[in-house]
């Protein structure tokens, strides 16, 4: 996906974006209004994450001008304000939704997912790979004619095997993408969403291959 | 907040007491001003009627040959009968010399009198006006004085005196009363102003802190001046703390998102189990700083708006149902589910915010202990006592705990391991006082917690 990430703070927007080029995304940094807007104009996005406190103005002046020109790239809002005083009004400005600073990307993950469920509709997101079809966005599987809704961590799982068919992926790194960090569970806890994903792939011409001591890898055929 | 204020006496009542003590004064007055006036004319006339009487039998009084004769003239008696029957007494002295009338009157007072003169005495224990008056008469060889006292009791004098006195006391009692009432009229009057302004305070929001518009008497104008100075000065203030509180957060939490975020992302470059434990407790420290710093500067907030609660009506269904979507991504990467049942819309009189975040916190509570494939029950109900029950499939309160757990900074012993600052159930205890209700925590019969937070018993 391609994101816009709004934020001022140099040290912060490169955390954010090296954590997101991780997961395979693309994103673009403006560090002003001036900049976003300019960005926002030339490009199309699927989603703007924007801060609101700029060196130009507020970020709200930014997501009014977005919303005036017909723009409907959904906009999450990073905020380090208190919870209390403006969470009405940031959502009535036609935010999305939002996340506190600090995050958890999997959390800002999720969100973005939430927000471009609602937004697209019936749009499709499709990945595919032999006889499988996979929706990410609205967590569907589809094996041949059978549609299976997939649970969040058997989505995000799968989300990050289906990137990378045919590479080894360690345990620990599955374990980060599934469970926070204040999760009291032990990587083997992996093997039970492996199963679940290896039960909804039955049939097709995918299969998850356990490699002892390495990791867990994608085959297709 | 509402400190006692000390009360020193009553404008209401010092003004109408000034006023009716007064008018009493006035009254005192203008009755003993007006009865001895009274006393005097009415003594003016009794003395010109005694005075003519003495004159009249004077003028009878002859010599002849060398003796005086005295033909008392009837009217001179006459013109004394009143209708209450006085007394009359008269006497006639030749010189030193009783020739007739009433030997009990003053002597002296008589045949000393010259001219015509007026006096109080005393005859027989009653009060008697005497006019006395001299006259010198001349015959051949002789010179004699004749003097005359005529003296009349008092009691139609007193009578007049008296009906003058009660009719005074009567028009004086009736301005007196009549005084009053103006009094507590002109009172409530002068007080009318300051009662408007009251009021007009009373009823503000508040977070009206907008100075004072409306016209006020002339008198009043500096007290509303530094009102309006005190309000402005508290207005900048608080927009001063609120701006401080948002600066607060901003300087914290933006540093501490960046070191959270390249904490995640080396976490997914190294594979050294020892530097992977490192890091994933970093990020928890991160997360459990991140979130008292923001539940401490909430709580402020919340103490704050709890003193001066903004009351709205609002949907406590659509209010619960907000909250749910926006927290059904965090629930859905738990592989937790939100259930939310009520009717709709139950309506409440609450401040908004407040009430939000009170319920946010006990739904992220529940979020925070339920276990994967769970269900989280939240259930809205409606009057009589409008609450709202969230029940989880967690590790539950322990038993022992239960009655302390709303307090500030308490955690279950079974909390360890997952974050927290301990003041998530204390802001919804405390917001739940504010609206006159409360929470009660409980423990589900097959496992499991279940918080209820009523709004008004």
């Amino acid at each position: 996906m391609k994101f816009l990430l709004v934020e001022d703070n140099i040290e912060l927007a490169h955390a954010i974006s090296s954590r997101m080029q991780l997961d395979g995304h693309v994103v673009d940094h403006a560090s002003r209004i001036q900049d976003a807007t300019a960005f926002s104009q030339s490009e199309d996005y699927d989603l703007i994450l924007l801060d609101i406190m700029l060196p130009d103005g507020d970020g709200t002046t930014f997501l009014k001008h977005h919303r005036a020109s017909r723009k409907d790239t959904p906009v999450i809002i990073l905020t380090a304000r208190s919870q209390v005083s403006d969470r009405i009004n940031m959502l009535d400005l036609g935010a999305d939704d939002y996340v506190t600073k600090p995050f958890d990307h999997a959390e800002l993950q999720a969100r973005c997912r939430a927000v471009l469920r609602r937004r697209m509709g019936t749009a499709q997101t499709v990945l595919r790979l032999g006889d499988v079809a996979f929706d990410p966005v609205k967590g569907q599987l589809t094996v041949k004619d059978r549609v299976v809704s997939l649970r969040n961590r058997e989505l995000r799982l799968l989300e990050l095997l289906f990137n990378g068919p045919g590479q080894i992926f360690p345990k620990h790194k599955l374990f980060d993408r599934l469970f926070s960090y204040d999760d009291d569970v032990s990587e083997n806890a992996i093997e039970v969403y492996i199963g679940r994903l290896r039960k909804h792939l039955e049939g097709s011409e995918l299969s998850i291959t356990t490699l002892r001591g390495l990791g867990y890898r994608l085959d297709h055929g | 907040m509402a400190e006692a204020v000390r009360v020193a006496g009553s404008l209401r009542k010092r003004l109408s007491l000034t006023l009716i003590g007064g008018t009493a004064v006035l009254a005192m007055i203008l009755f003993f001003a007006v009865r001895s006036y009274a006393a005097q004319i009415a003594q003016q006339g009794q003395d010109r009627i005694l005075g003519a009487s003495v004159t009249a039998i004077l003028d009878a009084a002859t010599l002849r040959d060398g003796q005086v004769q005295v033909d008392i003239p009837y009217a001179s008696f006459s013109m004394l009968g009143t209708e209450s029957d006085d007394r009359v007494f008269y006497a006639i002295y030749q010189d030193d010399l009783l020739l007739s009338g009433y030997d009990q009157l003053p002597a002296g007072s008589i045949t000393q009198a010259g001219g015509a003169t007026y006096q109080e005495i005393s005859v027989d224990g009653a009060q008697v006006r005497l006019a006395a008056a001299s006259r010198v008469l001349i015959g051949a060889n002789i010179r004699t004085t004749v003097s005359v006292g005529v003296g009349q009791t008092q009691d139609a004098l007193s009578g007049t005196l008296n009906r003058i006195s009660r009719n005074v006391a009567i028009f004086g009692g009736g301005f007196f009363v009549l005084a009053v009432l103006l009094s507590f009229w002109a009172t409530s009057n002068t007080i009318a102003p300051l009662q408007r302004l009251t009021d007009s305070l009373t009823r503000r929001g508040p977070q009206d802190l907008s100075p004072v518009t409306q016209p006020v008497p002339s008198e009043m104008v500096p007290l509303v001046s530094s009102l309006n100075v005190l309000m402005g000065r508290l207005d900048q203030s608080l927009s001063r703390s609120e701006d401080f509180i948002a600066e607060a957060a901003h300087r914290v939490r933006t540093p501490l998102a960046t070191v959270r975020s390249y904490a995640e992302t080396t976490l997914q470059r190294v594979s050294k189990e020892e530097n992977r434990m490192a890091l994933r407790s970093m990020i928890r420290a991160i997360d459990e700083s991140s979130r008292a710093a923001g539940q401490l500067l909430d709580h402020a907030m919340i103490t704050f708006r709890a003193d001066h609660l903004d009351r709205q009506q609002i949907d406590l269904f659509d209010l619960v149902e907000d909250l749910v979507v926006r927290l059904t991504p965090v629930a859905d990467m738990k592989d937790v589910q939100i259930q939310l049942s009520g009717p709709k819309p139950v309506t409440v009189a609450g401040d908004p915010i407040l009430l939000q975040n009170a319920l946010r916190n006990l739904i992220d509570n529940a979020l925070k202990y339920a276990p994967a494939d769970s269900v989280i029950d939240i259930a809205v109900h409606d009057a009589p006592g409008q609450h709202v029950v969230v029940k989880d499939q967690g590790p539950g309160f322990p038993e022992d705990q239960i009655l302390t757990l709303a307090g500030r900074f308490v955690r279950g012993d079974n909390a360890a391991g997952s974050i927290g600052s301990g003041l998530g159930l204390t802001i919804a205890h405390e917001v739940a006082i504010a609206h006159g209700g409360a929470m009660t925590l409980a423990n589900r019969p097959k496992g499991g917690a279940c918080v209820t937070f009523t709004l008004s018993s």
